[in-house]
């Protein structure tokens, strides 16, 4: 450590950054901007991705069925709901639960249109709810006609949570069935549905007459504590038909996920925007690299001449876009905690900053200057210390 | 041995019609702690002459020794290792702008093999020391005047330990009174270190520091000189 210290030399390259100050803030003002560009495109597409599964997340189950021809949760397939009862027979499973899943009708009590809503139906006695004031509120679901409504729901369902708050029955219709706003919850859109519904699986039952009562669209299993997940989905899986599939909770909620990045163009869309913040970074590390090589090219071709060594002046270079790396990360890293900060408040999309995320742009940072700085060498062999005398 | 031995060295730029020969037969010794002018009209290939002494270019033909080196045939990796015994002095001075004189003299300094940071620091302070500069270490080049910042490049050039000194009109931007005074402080410096200097100039009044004089005209060196 000691003779490394003592080995130093002159730190060519930060003082070629730091006694031109313009030149380096205009760097880190790029670096930053593209940063920032690639955080909120890859934020945004991780929170929508997030907020697709706030329903799945309600549950407290270890594992989950559901039919193999569900594709997501707005295409919820129904199979029979017998399956649900013989896991029962495995010896690590302690619960089960049925609810039932899918787009319903909702007339806007104000305007009287209609649009798809996501409602639920569960067993109100035994909900298998992960937050303990949800299942409070179930109790009002014993009574038929009663749902709770989310009031994070769009507004195009109507003036629900205000009317609620301001002690009105608020009722309207849905498929022709009249239903009572009995309270509310807070949930969060997602792509595939606008709005969401809680209710009990009677009045769930009552108000979409077509599916058939032995078919429910997912089954919650609960398994007793040292039950090891994996390995009872494989049993199950042996044992069931091929008429269900069964799911450890976090693979129903990859299913969802993956529907949402394979199936659709959302995820591309953003990967695109987080693509074009990394060119848009490289082209200007890139000009101010190559111009700052430009401007000193009679020095640098000195140095060759006094006996340096080319591969030394290109590390120069390098070490240059290494260190704009950093200190154009530092800024981008707090402008985008600041920038979720404001997304969560004005959109209520759960983006965060994460290890993983942060770590994916920081890299994203650092392969974009040593990119940059890698073309800019290609000027420091024009340097010819034949030429300065 | 000598410092820079040359025998029958010729160099041209161009090929076919465009082919320009500036050095022809040239034939050159220089011994350590010797001073040697080289004077001559512009364009007769001094700057050339230098640049081929100083392991800059590639040798055509012709055979070129420097300080124990064949330089013809040479490599572009041996030539940089054969520059680092070779300290020049240009025109314009060739600082590095964003490093204080300091700064500069140690970048000659860094170059020697096996010193501790301390060790070369000081080496670059003491070398600014004999130029006269101690009080203008931490000024960054645009703040001195023409005669520091060619006072600061000999500092520069001679704290690598050069056993050779070249210099391409090392007094053209200074006025008479301070180019005598830098070219002096050269040769005394130089001589300490029993350094062979090299210098192109057209300056006639710095002619006497010489121990030797040399005229070239057309790529010839003239004979009369030698």
């Amino acid at each position: 450590m000691k003779t490394l210290w003592q080995g130093r030399r002159i730190p060519l390259s930060w003082l070629l950054l730091s006694r031109q100050p313009v030149r380096l803030l205009v760097a880190l003002a790029g670096i930053s901007f593209a940063g920032i560009l690639m955080f909120m495109q890859l934020g945004f597409r991780d929170g929508l991705f997030d907020a697709s599964v706030t329903v799945h997340r309600l549950f407290d189950a270890d594992l989950v069925l559901i039919s193999p021809r569900s594709a997501s949760s707005v295409r919820m397939a129904g199979f029979p709901r017998r399956r649900l009862v013989q896991t029962l027979a495995d010896p690590a499973v302690e619960g089960v639960s049925p609810v039932h899943w899918g787009l319903m009708l909702w007339r806007n009590p104000e305007t009287r249109l209609n649009r798809a809503i996501l409602a639920l139906g569960f067993n109100p006695d035994d909900p298998f709810f992960v937050d303990p004031s949800l299942s409070e509120k179930t109790e009002v679901l014993k009574q038929k006609g009663r749902i709770l409504f989310d009031q994070l729901s769009r507004p195009e369902f109507g003036p629900i949570a205000e009317w609620y708050r301001e002690g009105r029955t608020v009722e309207t219709e849905i498929a022709g069935n009249r239903i009572r706003v009995e309270g509310l919850v807070s949930l969060g859109t997602s792509f595939g549905a606008d709005g969401n519904l809680l209710t009990s699986t009677e009045t769930f039952l009552d108000l979409s007459p077509q599916k058939s009562r032995g078919a429910i669209e997912v089954g919650l299993i609960r398994l007793r504590p040292g039950a090891d997940p994996q390995e009872v989905v494989q049993r199950l899986e042996s044992r069931l038909p091929d008429d269900v599939k069964v799911l450890t909770k976090q693979g129903f909620i990859d299913f969802e996920k993956n529907y949402w990045k394979s199936g659709t163009s959302i995820g591309f869309i953003f990967t695109l925007g987080a693509a074009m913040g990394f060119v848009v970074g490289c082209v200007i590390v890139y000009q101010v690299l190559y111009t700052d090589v430009s401007d000193h090219l009679p020095e640098y071709a000195t140095l060759m001449a006094m006996g340096y060594r080319l591969s030394h002046l290109l590390g120069v270079v390098v070490r240059e876009g290494f260190y704009l790396a950093v200190m154009g990360y530092i800024p981008a890293y707090l402008a985008g905690e600041g920038l979720y900060w404001f997304v969560r408040d004005a959109t209520r999309l759960p983006v965060g900053m994460d290890a993983s995320r942060a770590l994916t742009v920081g890299g994203m940072i650092l392969v974009m200057c040593m990119l940059s700085s890698l073309l800019a060498m290609r000027r420091l062999v024009d340097a010819d210390p034949a030429e300065i005398f | 041995m000598a410092s820079v031995e040359l025998q029958n060295l010729s160099h041209s730029y161009g090929r076919g019609e465009m082919r320009r020969q500036v050095l022809q037969g040239i034939s050159l010794r220089i011994d350590p702690g010797e001073v040697v002018l080289l004077t001559g009209p512009s364009g007769c290939g001094k700057t050339t002459l230098l640049t081929l002494i100083g392991a800059l270019r590639t040798v055509q033909s012709g055979q070129v020794t420097v300080l124990g080196h064949r330089l013809d045939g040479a490599g572009r990796r041996q030539r940089q290792q054969v520059r680092r015994g070779i300290g020049m002095i240009f025109q314009g001075h060739n600082l590095l702008r964003c490093l204080t004189a300091e700064q500069n003299v140690q970048m000659g300094a860094d170059l020697l093999p096996g010193l501790g940071y301390r060790a070369r620091r000081d080496e670059a302070r003491q070398w600014l020391r004999s130029v006269g500069l101690e009080d203008q270490m931490g000024k960054l080049p645009h703040d001195l005047s023409g005669g520091q910042k060619q006072r600061v490049a000999i500092a520069r050039a001679l704290a690598a330990h050069p056993r050779l000194l070249l210099a391409d009109e090392p007094t053209a931007a200074l006025d008479g009174a301070t180019g005598r005074e830098v070219v002096e402080l050269l040769r005394r410096l130089a001589r300490d270190q029993s350094c062979a200097v090299l210098m192109v100039t057209h300056d006639p009044r710095i002619l006497d520091v010489a121990d030797r004089l040399l005229q070239m005209e057309d790529g010839c060196l003239l004979p009369a000189a030698q």
